[in-house]
């Protein structure tokens, strides 16, 4: 589907059928058990925290989780978590470093939640501390953008030793449509800036900020669930390999090391 | 009745006198409404001395006044180069051409190492002249390159923020910077040195959510617009009017997430204690 143009791809990214963390889960490991809660203040359903098992190892998984009808996108927020969802992200993420147990992110949001009891409750601050926490986190760390990469909302579990994409998912600074009304001042020209945002997995790979893309079914992953799960077990597993033989002081210095790289200037 | 006889004197002004009045001596203030005269202004820090309102003041203003004299400015001919070769209504790389002149810096921070009532310290200040003080690369890189200066200097870092948030213009690329910056922030913290944010009118969005908010201490200057979501967005959201107060610092204070509210001329003073306390 090379033809697909930027826009075309952000519409597949968030295709309503396309496989959500919790249907990963299902496919990707056995034994799956969700822990809930920040331990300061609430569960929140918009980021999925747990344990399985892979491949006969345990690890930790962390994941937005969007709804499909419309009383499950209301209780996942439309997967917009809110700061308890980033501190009970960090809470397990601590959790799996303590057992030494690798974690596996699954990214697809439109974007933290943008409201008051967000706000009050420090959005900006749960985002900004899971960034430098997870930069130090002494186990592997494998982030997967599964559909939508929604700007500090999905980076906020998104620092990893591997960063996939999803080949019909996205990863933006901002949302296309908000970038249109910001700067051609209206809501017509969101598929311009889909294209001039460069965020397709093609894009970030050229501009070296991510590392592997996983292709997908014909058509898309909403196409095949078990099928778009069962490489990405494979994916997921050729990389733990790969991660497990780094030691740990490598492996931290590696993810700093290569956080560090990114960017474009000059001097 | 004197002023009577003022009205008679020649209604032309010559064209320096013009000049002078169509420059604005006087400014009505945006917090008290007064008549504001600029040079009293000038002399108070840019802050209203009738009401306290905290004018921007740009980034080479800020390391004036919050390092002693002689210090020294780092990497200031880093310049963005269009990465995305982005274009909307006008191109990034026309932009990029034109504000250096017209803003006096080449990007949206600059860094400086010196001393802070004789610390050793790092600072980083936000330009908000340059594209809303917005986080591209070299926002990204230049705090990232001072966090490692102040590491390997053994100073202090101050960063003051200004700012709208990332940089749409360079895409992802800004994204990440967040995570580049916070990253080299988790080794600061290890190093037990000390790391001063203080958030000015306006943080928001990509710079709250990475190195703004990790202060060891948080300052904020008063009345601040301070958040995650910049206050439209959130309307546009929730279609309700935001309360009075919301997102600024006062809000913040009572939320837990900053550590003081400090007045301008109060900063230099506040981080010089701050640091005798952490540091001897
Ligand atoms: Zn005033």
């Amino acid at each position: 589907m090379e033809h697909l143009s930027a826009y075309e791809k952000v519409q597949l990214a968030r295709h309503p059928q396309r496989p959500y963390f919790l249907d990963y889960v299902q496919h990707v490991c056995t034994d799956f058990v969700e822990v809930h809660g920040d331990r300061k203040f609430a569960d929140d359903p918009a980021i999925v925290c747990g344990f399985g098992f892979l491949d006969g190892r345990a690890v930790c998984l962390v994941g937005h989780q969007k709804g499909r009808d419309t009383k499950q996108k209301l209780y996942r927020n439309f997967g917009m978590p809110k700061p308890e969802g980033y501190r009970k992200s960090y809470r397990v993420m601590k959790l799996a470093e303590k057992f030494r147990i690798p974690i596996l992110t699954f990214i697809d949001t439109p974007g933290a939640y943008p409201g008051i009891d967000a706000e009050e409750r420090g959005q900006a601050e749960a985002i900004a501390f899971n960034l430098r926490e997870m930069s130090q986190m002494r186990v592997p760390i494998i982030a997967t953008v599964t559909g939508e990469g929604g700007s500090g909302g999905a980076l906020a579990i998104g620092v990893a030793d591997r960063v996939n994409m999803l080949e019909y998912s996205i990863y933006s600074v901002i949302a296309p449509e908000s970038c249109s009304a910001i700067l051609w001042r209206d809501q017509l020209h969101a598929a311009d800036a889909a294209e001039a945002l460069k965020l397709t997995p093609e894009d970030l790979k050229k501009l070296n900020l991510i590392d592997e893309i996983f292709p997908e079914p014909e058509g898309g992953a909403q196409n095949d669930h078990a099928g778009m799960a069962r490489s990405l077990r494979a994916a997921l597993i050729r990389q733990l390999g790969e991660l497990s033989k780094v030691p740990l002081d490598q492996l931290i210095e590696g993810r700093y090391s290569k956080f560090r790289a990114m960017g474009a200037f000059g001097e | 009745m004197t002023w009577f006889n003022r009205e008679k004197r020649p209604l032309e002004a010559t064209d320096e006198e013009r000049h002078v009045v169509t420059e604005g001596l006087w400014i009505k203030c945006i917090g008290c409404k007064e008549a504001l005269w600029k040079k009293d202004l000038e002399g108070n820090c840019q802050v209203c001395p009738k009401c306290g309102y905290h004018y921007k003041i740009t980034a080479h203003e800020r390391l004036n006044l919050l390092l002693d004299a002689g210090w020294q400015e780092h990497d200031a001919g880093m310049h963005a180069t269009d990465p995305l070769e982005f274009t909307a209504t006008k191109s990034y790389k026309v932009s990029l051409e034109q504000l250096p002149k017209k803003v006096g810096v080449n990007e949206a921070v600059i860094t400086g190492q010196g001393k802070l009532d004789g610390y050793p310290i790092v600072c980083s200040a936000m330009e908000y002249n340059f594209i809303g003080g917005s986080m591209g690369s070299v926002v990204g890189e230049k705090i990232t390159r001072a966090i490692e200066r102040a590491l390997d200097t053994r100073s202090a870092f101050v960063a003051v923020s200004c700012s709208g948030g990332a940089r749409m213009q360079e895409g992802a690329l800004s994204l990440m910077q967040m995570a580049k910056i916070s990253a080299a922030l988790a080794k600061l913290d290890k190093s037990n040195l000390p790391y001063i944010s203080v958030l000015t009118d306006p943080t928001t969005g990509g710079v709250t959510a990475s190195f703004a908010m990790l202060g060891d201490l948080n300052l904020a200057e008063p009345g601040a617009l301070i958040g995650f979501a910049g206050p439209r967005v959130i309307e546009q959201t929730i279609r309700q009017k935001l309360p009075e107060g919301f997102q600024r610092s006062e809000f913040l204070l009572q939320h837990g997430m900053i550590d003081a509210i400090v007045e301008r001329k109060e900063l230099k003073p506040f981080i010089s204690k701050s640091l005798k306390f952490f540091v001897g």
